[in-house]
């Protein structure tokens, strides 16, 4: 069963023909446009690794039917820096050491745009951890990670960057 | 996961149809269904997409003072709605105290009600489990158990519901809005789980197709906003099922308790109202005596199902204490950490 579908991955207006709707939102990115900066750790919503902003708001693609996404808005890690200009979040993440291995962070800096756009933690440490608490890092830098998340939040505010979330 | 159809109907009258087929399923977001499907234990053979469906998200406030919500609204849509959580704050207290930021936006309202049961025996397909598989037997019964049931279960069947949504929400009288192929009907959300008795296949009252359209808080409910708390052990601070959850409700005048509204949470295969208890509060005053006694009256008929005899006595602290707080008042802003018994509270409370 063949599904003609598109979407709008960080901008460009992609066209593609689905020919299993098995497929999820991150098995498309990472298999079929060659976007691998979203990672399949759990594959079952636990993780957060996979986490992009589809509509302006972040959620797992692991756990989202491709074909059930027809049309959406979709941003990935590779959408946020401006050319060779990072992404205030990134900026924060290598300023404080919000990472070690590094294969979570492309999920933990989509989920600090998607926290920082939500506009909910207001520079709370407290408020920070438990609205990033759906990106699990096994080097365990989250005291980098929310440090990193608050530096964005203020940087973006200051700057009125936050709609780019 | 096995291979499907893929159908996205245009109304609720097609997604009806297609859906009365056996072996249709609906998906809305899909976070609790797709698990299912990527660990066998879920095999629908159509998937009838009910994502877009016009009309189904929206939060309608309604002449008589209740509220009607749609069954596509996103938890976390819910959840913040200023005017919604101002009125049913232990709502939106629920609804941020349960999965993660990406799931509560993602997930859906009609979709937290149908959510199944995270007992790891049902999860685990080389397991005897009688919900996923009839007459096989449960392996949870003498298994590891410690977080199973503790109240209402059968021999056949111990899982628990892990809704925190739903506990509030039971309290609160809420009444759940159906479509079926016979039209409309509306359900009590007290009777809408079945307990499992035996035949825990049977997961609710809803028939082959039919689909929740909307759920709805009668006027009353809002009487509670001054004095409404939810309340959640877990085994970690954030993004995890309860151990044992309970929502407080209570109308006041000064010290005394007019009216007041109680639920469990992950103690039992439905959200557990707990009518007796509210029997006992109703005309108190409200002090940790009474608070005491409501919970011995809540959790009279628990018996363990395994290694969780604990979990009645964590049951009547968490009662007694979401009482305790639920009577200091409703908190201007949700804590940092809501329902987490580890969250300090910042601001002042509502007085009503």
């Amino acid at each position: 069963m063949s599904v003609s579908m598109t979407l709008t991955v960080n901008g460009v207006r992609r066209k593609i023909e689905l020919d299993d709707p098995r497929t999820t939102l991150l098995d498309l990115l990472r298999e079929r446009l060659d976007l691998t900066g979203a990672k399949k750790g759990c594959d079952r919503g636990q993780c957060g690794a996979c986490t992009v902003i589809v509509g302006g708001r972040r959620i797992n693609s692991c756990l989202a039917l491709a074909v059930s996404h027809d049309g959406a808005d979709i941003l990935t890690i590779e959408g946020v820096a401006q050319g060779d200009r990072l992404h205030p979040v990134q900026e924060a993440f290598l300023a404080h050491d919000g990472l070690q291995c590094g294969f979570c962070t492309p999920g933990q800096i989509m989920s600090a745009i998607g926290l920082i756009g939500e506009g909910q933690a207001g520079g709370d440490p407290e408020r920070v951890r438990e609205g990033m608490s759906g990106n699990l890092c096994r080097c365990a830098a989250y005291q980098g990670i929310t440090q990193a998340v608050l530096e964005a939040e203020k940087a973006l505010a200051a700057s009125g960057l936050k709609e780019v979330a | 996961m096995n291979s499907f159809d893929y159908l996205r109907p245009a109304s609720v009258r097609e997604a009806v149809a297609a859906a009365s087929e056996p072996g249709a399923a609906y998906l809305a977001a899909g976070t609790n269904l797709l698990d299912l499907m990527k660990g066998g234990i879920a095999r629908p053979s159509r998937l009838v997409d009910i994502s877009r469906l016009p009309g189904l998200d929206r939060i309608e406030a309604l002449a008589d003072g209740g509220v009607r919500i749609g069954a596509l609204v996103r938890n976390a849509d819910l959840a913040r709605d200023r005017d919604f959580a101002r009125r049913f704050s232990a709502v939106a207290e629920a609804l941020l105290s349960g999965a993660s930021a990406q799931l509560r936006n993602a997930a859906t309202v009609g979709g937290n009600l149908l959510q199944r049961t995270r007992c790891a025996y049902f999860y685990d397909t080389a397991s005897a489990c009688n919900k996923r598989a009839p007459g096989s037997g449960c392996e949870a019964r003498g298994g590891e158990n410690r977080l199973h049931a503790v109240l209402g279960w059968s021999e056949s069947c111990i899982a628990t519901h892990p809704s925190d949504f739903c506990v509030p929400l039971v309290a609160l009288d809420a009444v759940v809005e159906i479509e079926g192929k016979a039209g409309r009907r509306e359900v009590p959300l007290e009777t809408f789980h079945r307990l499992p008795g035996d035949a825990p296949d049977r997961e609710s009252v809803l028939e082959p197709g039919e689909m929740i359209v909307a759920l709805r808080l009668p006027a009353a409910a809002a009487q509670f906003a001054a004095h409404a708390r939810y309340l959640k052990l877990r085994e970690r601070t954030s993004y995890a099922f309860a151990v044992v959850s309970a929502a407080a409700a209570l109308r006041m005048k000064d010290d005394t308790i007019e009216e007041a509204r109680l639920a469990l949470g992950g103690v039992a295969l439905k959200p557990w109202r707990a009518r007796e208890a509210e029997r006992i509060l109703a005309g108190g005053r409200a002090d940790a005596a009474l608070f005491r006694r409501a919970a011995e009256a809540a959790l009279a008929e628990a018996k363990p199902s395994g290694d969780n005899g604990f979990k009645i006595e964590l049951a009547r602290r968490i009662v007694a204490r979401a009482l305790a707080l639920a009577a200091a008042g409703t908190p201007e802003r949700l804590p940092a950490l809501p329902g987490s018994p580890f969250a300090a509270l910042s601001g002042d409370v509502i007085h009503a």
